[in-house]
Parts: structure tokens; C-alpha cells; sequence
């Protein structure tokens, strides 16, 4: 029988500190014990990318990083990205070119999304595809993604 | 998440020593655990059995890629991000770096290490043959000491590998190549990222005066395990490029692999694209 | 308004995180819900045993003797029981045979695997061969779910004279819908007044259905049942019948448990038991004239229906009426079976049985030209529907259809005739690569088919709020195709107010009329045209109570309703649906008007195709089509780049591995759907042409853009290739390696 640990972690900027048993799934940490619900669990297996979120500033799948691995760390989930009231570029850019539809894959999309601007600012049509090809989306067919993340980048990268 | 998860423990060792010692406390008790992300699917899906973790994540000295002594060496916990990343890696290994970036998608990339690639002993798997074409050797560690095994012999058969449960995989060696050299890579997947090979070649070759002096070929996901195709190698070596027996290679490939047929493609599909992708990647070592 | 890109309207809370989907609603103290599963296709359940080492009794239990009501999941025939009791018939490998509830998620899963089911198996029946061979009967007399005959002339004449008969059979696989939210629903069911109250709140596209559905499971009256549609994370169909049973199911826990249920599927179960796209079975004889005029066409239309009814009979009946597509022929016989087997039952997936039929016939007139020797553009050019043919149920078309220049466009948007001459000599070169383009034309039927409206006699209203703002009140829910935005957009255009000013009710059935089920793209077209109606209801009746003069401002118009609303105590305004006047159906003979209207368009695609490792890459697409008006042109253009991503997966790579009833590559990792480096950039483009029937003159766009992609990338195949046997979908790279070699082997 595991014991529980006390873990602690950074997530969007705040200080937490939650009893879980060591393997418990980051992705349940942040849904059930924090109750950020803003990530999405869609399979599992690391394959939809809808529980992406940040961790120590990499994008990792929430649904394969056991708690354990997790303790002292810096995590950035969809509630993080907006300052306040005001959207970032990336979450603006969804909204108005209807990159999300259900919505269901939109924050690990717009995870990944930042990630990407972060690292290449300016980025063509393949380096989004490549960057995004983690977060399956079953609604828009990436075309509108593409062109929202396309405005973002050309309104100053992914924080404002 | 089907996983029970009282039904699994961690011990989180501070230092390699530690967590040496605590695999030879009860060899065979303890599943290393690195990036996890082959085992927590298979935990998410409540295929895993109970079990004791070894958590190797916090093990500063299984990180790092360093270059000496005309070798390069990756700590077992190298990342495929941590490959992609590297200048020179790219410089004299193209097809790791190609290897890295055709595994999963970034968020895999950024967990998934070297030393799970290997350890998980899947067929499928898309730095082995990457790490046969180069001639890699795979350092292991005990408290028993430390020994190296020739990466084309570390796998013995399906999820068969020459490891001791008390060993852990430490890091992987591979040679500087030398000379003139052509790198080939090339993954064949469900789809074009994310996705699980059903068919992977690479190749390393050294060519001498027109000449194919050097010549490794890794398989992935055509037999119980990564495989070196040391008859098509035969049949190449000491060959012109002008004159490649394509053909002749292509029949004695066949002899080196085994595939079996399962959801994602049947034997026939592996046996016949194996086969075309040697074909491809000849007709561009002739242009070398 | 109408024709403006609007914003989404929920879109602001969908960026940030804050939309509440179903598994996201905090219900203190609910219960993990669970379904223990048959794992046989068929046989007799003779016990259930409950394993060692779990505190059984700790759990909520439910089996089918525990049933309050009736144990049978109503739909369009009641044939399906929500459990399988003891000594019951199971019919398919994922049959629900006991239901179990714990506070703890971990042991509940624990305690599903402890669960042995004791079931004496009979043979079972896995294909539609096997189905029609009669050898096991499994379902009535005949395996047969649901049989349709439509005619029109008689061929029979036609065979011997024509100068060209060319007959094919084709087929297509079961297909995911895949959206990214699995199958979800919460319930509370607790006594009020001294009787049941049943509520459920769920990812569900028609709360009605299960609304009816958990009035017959507990045998309870309209005001007793409660159900709430969340946020939902993708459907395409998947949550359109298959809800009535996850959602009784999460409502049996709570009722006998007392407690909150949450019965959320995880993936593998999601893609194990719920519903897919009908696997179907195609023959189709056509007759030509020396010239190419077609004079007669024979479809025998096949669907793999599953163990149960469910929705098989409306999804063949729309197969079947788009089984002749958009050819003007004399003579048609077309005869459609949805045959039993012991599989899961199939459902509702966009497009509704129509990209099957249509796969076939637009694979078939390729091959047609090919044999005759016309060129494939010409051969569909001369035999096009116009404006007073008749169609093969013998409706009569009234608008002024030019499919010729819908189909002139989309060649000249892909380059086709320039590609073709240019690929027709690359394709000689030694290298692997080998590249072609093809299309498809093909119409999609608006609404529901035949009476379907009239049966429905769909409601929806608008309603006045304290702050002067409007709500529209539709049980239509949002899926992500922009329900929400498009009902604001219609209604703030016919109340001449921004569309600010409008916002979508909760889709509450406590709340809000039944205005039928979110399928058949029927949304925008008919639940807009009701909602027109109603605003315009509404706004008279602020006008005659002396509320507002007109011309008015948004600022006036606000203030006479927040005014109307503290006078009246409520201001609610309700439309409902009206049959067309000229627009006839018989559901006997098939003959009629099959749909008010129809959307029509042409796809095309071009292919590349590796012969080292067959793998096949769309590199580029062209989707024209006439919708009507086009009410929010980025959600629109967004609903047809979505659909054709799952026409191009359908097409491609989604296919589903069953062994013994039972589906295999139950993962995401092995149902290939894709991924943002497998789809190209897409052209779409909306040719107008204003329909008297929708709001403001749009029609249906949901599903028409699944129909075309499949045989367009097919028909492109074959342009790369030559004859293959291209006759199926999924041609996964494994089945093009195999049509390849039967030609290399003769
Ligand atoms: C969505 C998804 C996509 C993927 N795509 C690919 C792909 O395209 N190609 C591919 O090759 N793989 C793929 N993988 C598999 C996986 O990412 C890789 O195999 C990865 O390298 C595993 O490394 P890890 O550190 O995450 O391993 P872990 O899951 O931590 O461990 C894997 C195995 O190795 C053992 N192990 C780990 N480290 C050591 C060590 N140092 N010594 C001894 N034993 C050790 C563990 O006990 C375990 O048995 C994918 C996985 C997912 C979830
Ligand atoms: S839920 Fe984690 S990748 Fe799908
Ligand atoms: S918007 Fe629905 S899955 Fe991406």
C-alpha cells in the first residue's frame, strides 16, 4: 500500500501543497485536488494532447507525469495564460479566427500554441504543424488553428 | 485511468549509488522509471502489474550528452528534446536527431528519454536503429560494477535483453564517424507524427574511392526486436556505388527480417516496404 | 448580421479554460459509476459472480431486475434494453450487464476487473454476409432491420438495349466519430413532493431524446425528468442516440444510490461501445447510351446495422435516397436493407448514411467513363440534375441547380486540367512518387428526411430578459459548429439589434422547448426559420402592447424589453415548424419530396502517392459548394475544413479492427485519425444562391462536406495509378499494397 506525499508545486504562479498518492497523474493533481479544470482529459495515452499544459517551461502530456515527478515544480495550465481580464495574443487570435470550435482540444492546443511562439516567434505553416502535431483536434481540420496562431505571431508573440 | 493506485510504491533515490543499491536490495522488485512515458500508459490502462517504481528523474548523473575520446556518450535520461537540442549531435549524427523528432510529438519528446527507448525493448521503437547504424554500445551499471555491451547484441528477443535486474542502463556510447559518410533515415508510420512505426530503416555507410567500406543497416518493427540487416550488409560491403547490387541486397533483406503481421499492418506490408525503403536508400547512396 | 462573421459566442469562455464541460462539474460527494461489459458477441447470461478481496458492500449495484420502468431504450423501434438480465439473450460484445458505483474511482475500476460473467455463447453473426446468409437468425425472421424499396420507370427493359451496362461493388469500414470528449454524464435523482425527480446533465446532443428515453426507463412524467446539455466536446453524431443509454445508465446509480453519479468513459470504452458509422455494402448497375446519357441505374444498398435497431433505419433511408445522387436518370431501382449482426450498434456520424451511398456512385460514374472511354467530367456534365427533372423518388426540382459551373469551379481551384495533362507524363518517370487529381459532385439532403419535420413539429422562442437583452430558447445544443452565434445572428437580424444583445438559453429541458434533435444539419435551416418566426412574434407583440414604436434604436429596443419584462413578469415568444406548403412524402411507397431542399457540391483533390511505402498524401483540396446563404462565413468555412478533415481520414486511414465482434485498436494510438502534418491547406468556397426555405435563405452545411472527400481522394488514386480494384474505404496503404499487387500478378 503506497503512502501518500506531500507535494508541492508551483502552478500558474500560485503555491500549492496537496496529499496525493505518489502516482497520482498530474493531470487528476490539477483537475480534482486543485480543481483547474481548464485541462482536458481526452485519451490517456498521450496521444490527444488535450491535458498539455507546462512543465519547468516544456510542454508535457499531464495524463503520463506520475505526482512524485512532479514535487517542487513550476506548471502552467490554461488558467494561467490570460493576465486577468485580458487575453493573450494566442487566446485572442483563437477567439476571432475560430480556432476553437468544441473547444475540448483548445487548452492544450493554445499550451502548445505558446510554446511554440515562445520558441520561434514567427513560425510558417510547418513549423505550426509540426509544433501542434501532439494536440489532435477533430473539429477545425488545423486550418483555422493555423491562421490564429499566424495572427498572433504577427500581433507580438504568445504573452502580452 | 484504470490503474489502482495504491497498488503502486516509489522509492526516489537521490543518487546513482542509491539507487544501485536499493536494485540489489531485491533484484528484480523495483521498475526503473524515467520519463514514463511508456509506462504510464500502459498503467493509465490497468495493464500494469502491481509494482515498486525506481524513480531515476532526479539522478543528475544519467543526464547529459558529452563528446570524448572520439566517442559521444548520452546519459541514459537524455530526452529526444535534449538530442534535437544539440549541436552536435546534429553535426555527426543526422539520424538521431531525425530519430528524436519522428518520436511522438514535442510533449513526448520532452519526457520520453534514450534510456526507456531502449529499456522498453519495443520492436517499434525509433532511436535503435538509429543506434545500430551507428555502432553504439550500451554501458550498464550495478553495484556489481559497470560493463558495456555492443548495442547489436543487447537485445536477445522479444523484450529479451542482456540486463541483469539489478543493472540499470547508464549511458549509451556511440563512435564518431569518420570519413565520408552517408546517413540515411526513414520512419514509416500510421500517419506523419504521432504515430507508431511499422517500418523504420537506418543506415550509416563509409565510402572509400568509390567504394562502400563501412556499411550498418538497423531495422525497427520487422522482427521480435531492433535487428542489424547483416546479410543485405554483406551482400553491399566492398561494393561500387556505381555498380550497387540493389536487387541481390534487397533478396538477402530478406533473410534478416522476420515480421509478423498485427493492427497496425500485415507481415506482407512490413516485408514488401522494408524491402522498397532499402531500395530507396541505395539509389541515394549511389548518388553519394 | 446574417452574412457576418460574428464572434463565437461561448468562444471567450472556451480560450480561457472556464467553459464547463460534463466531467468538469463539481458534485460534492458523487460516485464513480462504472459498466461491467459482456466480452461475447452472442450467448445466454447464466450468472454474474462477484470476485474476492473488494468491499462489495460498499457499492451501488444496479442489474436489469432493478429496473423501475421499463428496460428498453427508447428510440425510432424500442428493441434495445439498457442491462442484459440473467437468463436474458446477450447480443454484442459490449452489452451492459451490471452497473457499479463507489466514491473511490481506483477501487471501482478494481471492481469492475473482479466481475465474472458466466455466459453460455451461441453462435454469433459478424458481417453482413453472414447476415444475409440466414445461417444464425438473429434478429425477427430475417436478420433484416429495416428493408427500402424506392423506384422510379423500370429498368428491367433498359439492361438488354442500353449500349453500356457497367456494373461495381464497393464498400466502406465503421468509422469513429473520435470527438476528443469522450461520452460523459452526471445525475442526480432524488424525491421531491413525494415523487422521483430525475436529472441529468450530460455531453449529449439531443436532450429530448434522452428525456424521453429516461421517462421510459423509470416510467415517470414530463415534469419529473430534467435534462441539461454541458459544454461538449466534439459529437459529429456520436452523442446523438447513444446518450439515451449513458445517460440512464448514470440515472439508474443515482437512483439507487441516492447519491451524485458521474459516468464518465474513458477512452478505450468510449471506442469499445459507442456507436460508429455503418459499414456498407454497394452494388450499383448503371445503363448508358452510346453518347454516355445514363438511362438506368440498380442499387443494392447494404448497411451493417449492429444488434439493434437504433437509429439504422433513418440512416439507411437517407442512404438510400442519395443512392442516385445528382444524376437525372429515367429509370432507378434502389433497394436498401440495414441487415443484424452482433456487433455494437452503429449510430448517427455525420453525413447519416449518405457518404456511403455516395462513395459508391461516385467511384462508380469514374469507372463508368473509364469503360465507356469518356473523360469523367464530361460523363457527369451531360447527365447532371437540372431545374425540373425529377429525382428518383420522383421529387421534382425547383431551384435553379447548375451543378456544371459548381463543378467547372472546383476543377479550376485545383488546377485540374492542367495537373492532369502535367501528372500524365511525371508519372512516367522511374521515381516512387506518383501523383493524380479526381473529384466528386454530390448533393446532401437539408433536415430530416421525408416527414421527419412534421413528426418532430419542432418549437423554439425567444424570450425578454430584466436587462433588455433577448435569449433564445432552442433545445438545439452546441457542439462546436456555432449554434450558439448562428441562433444570435438570426434572431438579432430580425429584431434589427446587434448581436450583442442576443445570447443562447441554457439548453435546460426545464427551460427550454423541444426543438427537435442537433442532427441532420437542420439547426441553422429549420430551428432558424422557427426562430425567425418568434422574433418576429416577439417584437409585434412589443409593438401591439405599446412596448416599442418603430423605427427604433438598440437602445430603445433594450429598454422596451427590460420595461415589457418589469411590467409582465415574462415575455416569451414561440414559433413553430411548418410544412412547406407544395412539399408531399409518403413514408410507404418513398415517393415525394425526401427533403425540403438540398446542398450541393463538388470536391476536389489531389494526390500523391508513395509506391515504396503506399503511403498517400492529399497535397491539395478544393471543396465548392451552394449552401444557400451563408449565415457566419468563418463558422462556416470551419464546419467544412472539420468535415473534410473526417471525409479525408475516413478515406484514408480510419479504420476500425474488429475480431469477434469486438473492436481491437480501441486506442487513440491505433485509430489513425489526423494529425495537423497529414491535412493540407483546404480552398473553400460558397457559391450563394439564396434558399427561400432557411432564415434569411441559408440551408444545412453540417454533414455535406463528409460526403465528397472519400471518392474525390479515391477518384485522384485511381488518376495516379490506373485501374486498381479502388473500390473501398479505408485505402489504407496495407489495401493499396494489396490492389497493386493483385494488377502486378494479374
Ligand atoms: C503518445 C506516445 C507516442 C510515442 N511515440 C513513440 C515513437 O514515435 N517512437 C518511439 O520509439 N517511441 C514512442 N513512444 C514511446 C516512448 O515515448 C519511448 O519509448 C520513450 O523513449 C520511453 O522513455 P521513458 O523515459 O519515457 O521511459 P519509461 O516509461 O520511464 O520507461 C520505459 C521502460 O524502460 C525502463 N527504463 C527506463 N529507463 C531505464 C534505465 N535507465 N535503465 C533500465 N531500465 C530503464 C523502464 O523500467 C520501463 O520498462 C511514444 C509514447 C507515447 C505515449
Ligand atoms: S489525455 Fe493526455 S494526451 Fe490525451
Ligand atoms: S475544437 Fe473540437 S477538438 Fe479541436
Amino acid at each position: 500500500m503506497a503512502d501518500r506525499i506531500d507535494l508541492t508545486l508551483k502552478v500558474n504562479g500560485a503555491d500549492h501543497r496537496v496529499s496525493v498518492p505518489p502516482f497520482a497523474r498530474l493531470l487528476d493533481v490539477l483537475r480534482e485536488d486543485l480543481r483547474l479544470t481548464g485541462t482536458k482529459e481526452g485519451c490517456g495515452e498521450g496521444e490527444c494532447g488535450a491535458c498539455t499544459v507546462l512543465l519547468n517551461g516544456r510542454v508535457v502530456n499531464s495524463c503520463l507525469v506520475p505526482a512524485v515527478q512532479v514535487q517542487g515544480a513550476e506548471v502552467v495550465t490554461i488558467e494561467g495564460l490570460a493576465d486577468g481580464e485580458n487575453l493573450s495574443s494566442l487566446q485572442a487570435a483563437f477567439l476571432t479566427h475560430n480556432g476553437a470550435q468544441c473547444g475540448f482540444c483548445t487548452p492544450g492546443m493554445l499550451l502548445s500554441a505558446t510554446d511554440l511562439i515562445n520558441r520561434c516567434p514567427n513560425p510558417s505553416d510547418d513549423q505550426i504543424r509540426d509544433g501542434l502535431s501532439g494536440n489532435l483536434c477533430r473539429c477545425t481540420g488545423y486550418a483555422k488553428i493555423l491562421d490564429s496562431v499566424h495572427a498572433a505571431a504577427a500581433d507580438g508573440g504568445a504573452a502580452r | 485511468m484504470r490503474g489502482y493506485l495504491p497498488d503502486f510504491d516509489v522509492r526516489v533515490p537521490a543518487s546513482l549509488g542509491e539507487a544501485l543499491a536499493l536494485l540489489a536490495q531485491a533484484p528484480g522488485t523495483l521498475t526503473p522509471l524515467a520519463g514514463g512515458t511508456d509506462l504510464m500508459v500502459v498503467y493509465n490502462a490497468g495493464r500494469l502489474k502491481p509494482t515498486r517504481f525506481l524513480d531515476l528523474s532526479r539522478i543528475d548523473e544519467l543526464r547529459g550528452i558529452r563528446e570524448a575520446a572520439g566517442a559521444m556518450t548520452f546519459g541514459a535520461l537524455s530526452t529526444f528534446t535534449d538530442l534535437r537540442e544539440c549541436a552536435a549531435v546534429h553535426r555527426h549524427f543526422p539520424n538521431l536527431v531525425k530519430s528524436a523528432r519522428a518520436t511522438g510529438a514535442l510533449a513526448i519528446q520532452n519526457r520520453g528519454t534514450l534510456g526507456g527507448n531502449i529499456a522498453n525493448a519495443s520492436p517499434a521503437a525509433d532511436t535503435p536503429p538509429s543506434l545500430l547504424a551507428y555502432g553504439a554500445e550500451v554501458e550498464l551499471l550495478s553495484v556489481r560494477g559497470s560493463r558495456r555491451v555492443a548495442y547489436d547484441r543487447f537485445h536477445l528477443g522479444y523484450k529479451v535483453m542482456d540486463l541483469a535486474p539489478d543493472e540499470l542502463v547508464a549511458a549509451i556510447h556511440v563512435p564518431l564517424p569518420t570519413g565520408r559518410g552517408f546517413h540515411y533515415f526513414r520512419k514509416v508510420g500510421t500517419r506523419q507524427a504521432q504515430a507508431i512505426s511499422k517500418v523504420c530503416l537506418a543506415a550509416w555507410a563509409r565510402v572509400e574511392g568509390g567504394v562502400v567500406a563501412d556499411l550498418r543497416i538497423g531495422l525497427g518493427s520487422v522482427a521480435p526486436a531492433p535487428i542489424r540487416a547483416r546479410h543485405a550488409e554483406a551482400v553491399l560491403l566492398g561494393q561500387a556505388l556505381a555498380t550497387l547490387p540493389i536487387e541481390a541486397a534487397q533478396a538477402a533483406l530478406l533473410e534478416d527480417i522476420s515480421p509478423i503481421g498485427d493492427i497496425r499492418a500485415t507481415a506482407r506490408y512490413r516485408s514488401v516496404v522494408t524491402r522498397n525503403v532499402l531500395g530507396h536508400m541505395l539509389r541515394e547512396l549511389a548518388t553519394l | 448580421m446574417i452574412g457576418a462573421s460574428s464572434i463565437r459566442k461561448e468562444g471567450r469562455a472556451k480560450v480561457l479554460g472556464t467553459a464547463i464541460y460534463t466531467d468538469d462539474k463539481f458534485m460534492p460527494g458523487a460516485l464513480h459509476g462504472l459498466t461491467v461489459r459482456s466480452e461475447v458477441p452472442r450467448g445466454i447470461l447464466r450468472a454474474i459472480h462477484f470476485g474476492e478481496g473488494i468491499p462489495w458492500d460498499e457499492f451501488t449495484l444496479v442489474t436489469a431486475a432493478d429496473i423501475p420502468g421499463t428496460n428498453l431504450v427508447a428510440s425510432v423501434v424500442d428493441d434495445q434494453p439498457f442491462l442484459i438480465g440473467i437468463g436474458e439473450e446477450i447480443t454484442h460484445s459490449q452489452q451492459a450487464v451490471l452497473l457499479l458505483a463507489h466514491a473511490d474511482r481506483h477501487l471501482a475500476e478494481k471492481a469492475r476487473r473482479a466481475v465474472r460473467l458466466e455466459i453460455e455463447e451461441l453462435p454469433a453473426v459478424l458481417d453482413i454476409q453472414s447476415s444475409l446468409d440466414l445461417q444464425t437468425v438473429i434478429y425477427g425472421d430475417n436478420n433484416l432491420l429495416k428493408e427500402i424499396h424506392i423506384a422510379k420507370g423500370d429498368p428491367d427493359p433498359v439492361w438488354a438495349q442500353a449500349a453500356h451496362v457497367v456494373e461495381g461493388e464497393y464498400r466502406t469500414g465503421a468509422q469513429e466519430q473520435m470527438y476528443i470528449e469522450p461520452n460523459a454524464m452526471l445525475s442526480v435523482v432524488e424525491p421531491r413532493d413525494g415523487a422521483l425527480q430525475v436529472t441529468v446533465w450530460g455531453s449529449l446532443q439531443c436532450p429530448y431524446y434522452v428525456h424521453g428515453a429516461l421517462r421510459q426507463l423509470f416510467g415517470l412524467s414530463e415534469k419529473q425528468v430534467r435534462v441539461v446539455a454541458m459544454e461538449m466536446g466534439g459529437a459529429f453524431g456520436g452523442k446523438e442516440d447513444y446518450p439515451s443509454v449513458n445517460g440512464g445508465h448514470a440515472a439508474l446509480l443515482a437512483w439507487k444510490s441516492g447519491r451524485p453519479v458521474r459516468l464518465i468513459y474513458d477512452r478505450e470504452e468510449d471506442l469499445a461501445c459507442t456507436t460508429k458509422r455503418h459499414p456498407s455494402r454497394t452494388r450499383l448497375r448503371t445503363a448508358f447510351d452510346a453518347e454516355g446519357t445514363l438511362l438506368a441505374l440498380e442499387a443494392d444498398f447494404i448497411l451493417d446495422g449492429g444488434a439493434y435497431a437504433t437509429l439504422s433505419p433513418v440512416v439507411l433511408s437517407r442512404g438510400a435516397v442519395h443512392a442516385a445522387s445528382v444524376y437525372r436518370c429515367p429509370h432507378v431501382r434502389i433497394h436498401a436493407r440495414a441487415v443484424a449482426t452482433n456487433t455494437p450498434p452503429p449510430g448517427a456520424f455525420r453525413g447519416f448514411g449518405a457518404p456511403q451511398s455516395l462513395f459508391a456512385m461516385e467511384r462508380h460514374m469514374d469507372i463508368c467513363a473509364r469503360k465507356l472511354g469518356l473523360d469523367a467530367v464530361e460523363l457527369r456534365r451531360k447527365n447532371f440534375l437540372r431545374m425540373g427533372d425529377t429525382m428518383a423518388t420522383g421529387q421534382v426540382i425547383r431551384e435553379d441547380l447548375d451543378l456544371a459551373s459548381i463543378m467547372d469551379r472546383a476543377l479550376a481551384a485545383i488546377g485540374y486540367r492542367d495537373k492532369r495533362a502535367a501528372f500524365a507524363i511525371t508519372n512516367q518517370e522511374d521515381g516512387p512518387i506518383k501523383r493524380g487529381v479526381g473529384f466528386s459532385v454530390f448533393m446532401h439532403g437539408c433536415g430530416f428526411t421525408g416527414n421527419g419535420e412534421s413528426h418532430v413539429a419542432s418549437v423554439a422562442g425567444v424570450e425578454g430578459l430584466a436587462d433588455g437583452t433577448v435569449a433564445v430558447l432552442a433545445a438545439s445544443t452546441e457542439m462546436g459548429q456555432g449554434k450558439n452565434t448562428v441562433f444570435a445572428q438570426i434572431v438579432a437580424e430580425t429584431l434589427q439589434v446587434p448581436v450583442e444583445q442576443v445570447e443562447t438559453a441554457e439548453v435546460d429541458t426545464d427551460r427550454v422547448p423541444n426543438s427537435g434533435p442537433t442532427v441532420a444539419s437542420r439547426s441553422t435551416m429549420m430551428v432558424g426559420r422557427i426562430l425567425e418566426d418568434a422574433a418576429s412574434g416577439f417584437k409585434q407583440a412589443l409593438v401591439q402592447q405599446g412596448f416599442l414604436a418603430e423605427p427604433y434604436t438598440p437602445e430603445s429596443f433594450r429598454a422596451a424589453v427590460a420595461k415589457a419584462v418589469a411590467t409582465l413578469g415574462s415575455l416569451r415568444c414561440y414559433g413553430q415548424y411548418h410544412r412547406p406548403p407544395n412539399i408531399s412524402w409518403n413514408d410507404v411507397t418513398y415517393q415525394g419530396d425526401a427533403y425540403p431542399t438540398y446542398s450541393w457540391a463538388c470536391y476536389a483533390a489531389e494526390v500523391a502517392v508513395d509506391l515504396d511505402t503506399f503511403e498517400v498524401k492529399v497535397a491539395d483540396f478544393a471543396a465548392v459548394q451552394e449552401v444557400g446563404r451563408v449565415v457566419n462565413p468563418t463558422l462556416a468555412a470551419g464546419q467544412i475544413e472539420g468535415g473534410v478533415a473526417q471525409g479525408i481520414g475516413w478515406g484514408l486511414w480510419e479504420e476500425v479492427t474488429m475480431q469477434r465482434g469486438r473492436m481491437v485498436n480501441n486506442q487513440m494510438t491505433n485509430y489513425i485519425i489526423p494529425t495537423a502534418m497529414d491535412l493540407p491547406r483546404m480552398q473553400v468556397i460558397f457559391l450563394e444562391n439564396a434558399h427561400v426555405g432557411g432564415p434569411g435563405g441559408a440551408k444545412g452545411i453540417g454533414e455535406l462536406p463528409m460526403d465528397g472527400p472519400a471518392p474525390a481522394v479515391v477518384n485522384a488514386l485511381e488518376n495516379a495509378l490506373g485501374a486498381l480494384r479502388l473500390d473501398e474505404v479505408p485505402m489504407t496503404p496495407d489495401r493499396l499494397l494489396d490492389r497493386c499487387e493483385e494488377v502486378s500478378h494479374g
